[in-house]
């Protein structure tokens, strides 16, 4: 069972700023799909090795060149905030 | 109109790729009102680009002139890409996927973009920000998802084909639900890039058609390895329509009985035997088998799913692209928070909360890496199950469409729906549903028929010879 304060603190992990009625409605049912998931206690996991890449590819590189890029211009454009000198302006981080 | 059907016609001069394209939009514009599928029509691009074919007269692309949609998580230049979330109402992505790239290069038209979950999230398209789409056999019942939009569009022939994505059944639920064929790739078999993630281990791209030859054709065109997406390996690209028409003698089907179990329907269930009773009239050996750990699926995905959704949603942080606040803010902390609570909805908020917790400090060994043990453990039931059987045959959906409304409130309900498909994602193979049957209702029932990790071949070939020797699949849903 998860607390509110819990769910609080995951919330403010999560970077979501959630109303009192979602917290409370998130801690049943964040609980409830943790008690169901207790199932899986069940299930031997002795000495086996978690999936990392599930059709078996290990360190697939891409070559090392330098290519332009065109895009730079537009993807800045996709930006809601202010812009300054091909930069995107936020606000205060401290 | 199949793609098959369509080709022929265009070829013959039969038809021009503009009165093809008018036809489908003016079925979109009277069938829409009724049923939601769409969320953007691209009608002046795709007349554009029917004139151009028409003036260049040449139909040697595989899939010259024909109309199709894609779901609206396939980035698309110029045209807005939102997920069905607020966060992305007025995205407009600077670059196309890969997936349309291709079907671009093939001479395809683009009807516009459909109707999902919001972030592909959900098994209903209730959760979609832009209102549900409509079961076009039932129009007080869901459509399915996170793929309504293409399903339903489908079905209703609103478009020729469609192009889905399948992270724990969205292509091949509401396939079941709306009677079309819905392919699941392999992991891996199809770029992702550019097309808006959910789980980045558990994600694929596919077709939704009327037919496996249709699925068969687009796939052809779609699959491969892209240098932009490193989880596609260089596994040669057969001609998947040229493996279609061979006797089913010598091929041996399992039936794994864990997936008649428990919340299965009735009528679901005897759809299914019906089907494999089907399959060993053309030849095939049936073969029992049992899989202990389908059982886990539903807490084993949603572990892995949800971390990773949460991990992907980090990026909608109101700077770079999608929806920022406009309320006054005093950090850029604030920034994060309060944009993303405005931009996103129920569903997505759960999985981020359910992700963030199974990720946090002195939980993830418990959650994450546990399911991701019992992944490892699944894998291996798949690939022992494909020692012996060439495909395996269970039903896609545990029950045929339910009503608009019906499970909103209950998560692990909703979640119930994905129980039988998840398994396949969490094992990397790939899977199909054709239509297979309907309840007394009037409401369809799929079959799932899945394969080996780069088994499409089989799959596409048992689900057509089982397309020859029924008539599901040529039903359609009355729609005035």
């Amino acid at each position: 069972m998860l607390t509110k304060d819990q769910v609080r603190h995951i919330a403010k992990l999560a970077r979501l700023d959630l109303n009192e009625t979602e917290i409370e409605k998130f801690t049943k049912q964040l609980s409830a799909i943790l008690e169901h998931a207790e199932m899986l206690k069940e299930v031997n996991t002795e000495g086996v090795e978690p999936i990392a890449q599930i059709t078996g590819l290990t360190n697939i590189q891409a070559g090392d060149e330098p290519r332009e890029s065109t895009k730079s211009e537009a993807l800045l454009e996709c930006s809601p905030q202010p812009k300054k000198d091909g930069m995107i302006k936020v606000k205060n981080i401290f | 109109m199949t793609i098959q059907e369509a080709l022929e016609k265009l070829r013959s001069k039969e038809l021009s790729v503009t009165e093809l394209v008018q036809a489908y939009l003016k079925r979109i514009e009277t069938l829409e009102p009724k049923l939601n599928a769409y969320l953007t029509i691209t009608k002046d691009f795709a007349l554009e680009k029917a004139r151009e074919l028409d003036k260049k007269g040449d139909f040697g692309a595989p899939l010259a002139g024909i109309p199709m949609n894609l779901k609206d998580v396939v980035c698309t230049q110029g045209i807005r890409t939102t997920a069905c979330s607020k966060i992305l109402e007025n995205f407009v992505p600077p670059y196309d996927a890969v997936v349309w790239q291709r079907l671009k290069k093939a001479d395809c038209v683009l009807l516009g973009k459909t109707g999902t979950d919001e972030f592909t999230m959900g098994s209903s398209n209730e959760n979609s920000a832009f209102g549900p789409v409509r079961n076009p056999w039932n129009r007080e019942y869901v459509p399915g998802g996170s793929s309504g939009g293409p399903a339903a569009s489908v079905i209703a022939d609103e478009t020729i084909f469609s192009i889905g994505t399948d992270t724990g059944g969205s292509i091949r639920q509401p396939a079941s639900l709306c009677s079309c064929v819905g392919l699941k790739v392999t992991y891996g078999r199809v770029s992702r890039w550019g097309v808006i993630p959910y789980a980045s281990s558990l994600d694929t791209i596919g077709p939704l058609t009327k037919t496996v030859e249709d699925a068969a054709i687009v796939l052809s065109v779609i699959a491969g390895q892209s240098e932009e997406d490193s989880t596609t390996p260089a596994v040669p690209v057969p001609d998947y329509a040229k493996c279609l028409r061979k006797s089913l003698k010598g091929k041996t089907v399992g039936i794994p009985e864990e997936f008649f179990k428990k919340g299965v329907e009735p009528e679901t269930e005897k759809a299914v035997r019906d089907g494999i009773e089907v399959l060993k009239k053309l030849g095939a050996k049936v073969e029992k088998l049992s899989m202990p750990l389908v059982k886990y699926s539903i807490p084993t995905y949603y572990f892995i799913a949800k971390s990773e959704a949460s991990t992907n949603l980090a990026r909608y942080d109101g700077i770079r692209f999608g929806h920022a606040t406009d309320k006054p803010i005093e950090e850029l902390e604030d920034l994060y928070a309060k944009s993303r609570a405005e931009g996103f909805g129920e569903e997505v908020k759960r999985a981020i909360m359910l992700g963030t917790y199974a990720l946090s400090a002195g939980y993830y060994d418990a959650y994450y890496l546990k399911a991701a043990k019992v992944r490892a453990l699944m894998k291996q039931e798949y690939e022992k199950a494909f020692q012996t059987c060439d495909a395996l045959i269970t039903p896609t959906s545990p029950f045929p469409a339910f009503g608009i409304g019906e499970k909103m409130d209950d998560p692990i309900a909703m979640y119930s729906a994905d129980t039988l498909t998840t398994s396949i994602n969490l094992a990397g193979v790939c899977a199909m549903s054709v239509p297979a049957g309907f309840s007394k209702n009037g409401l369809p029932i799929g079959m799932q028929i899945i394969g080996p990790q780069f088994g499409e071949e089989k799959v596409l070939h048992v689900g057509y010879a089982f397309e020859q020797a029924t008539e599901w699949h040529k039903k359609r849903p009355k729609l005035n």
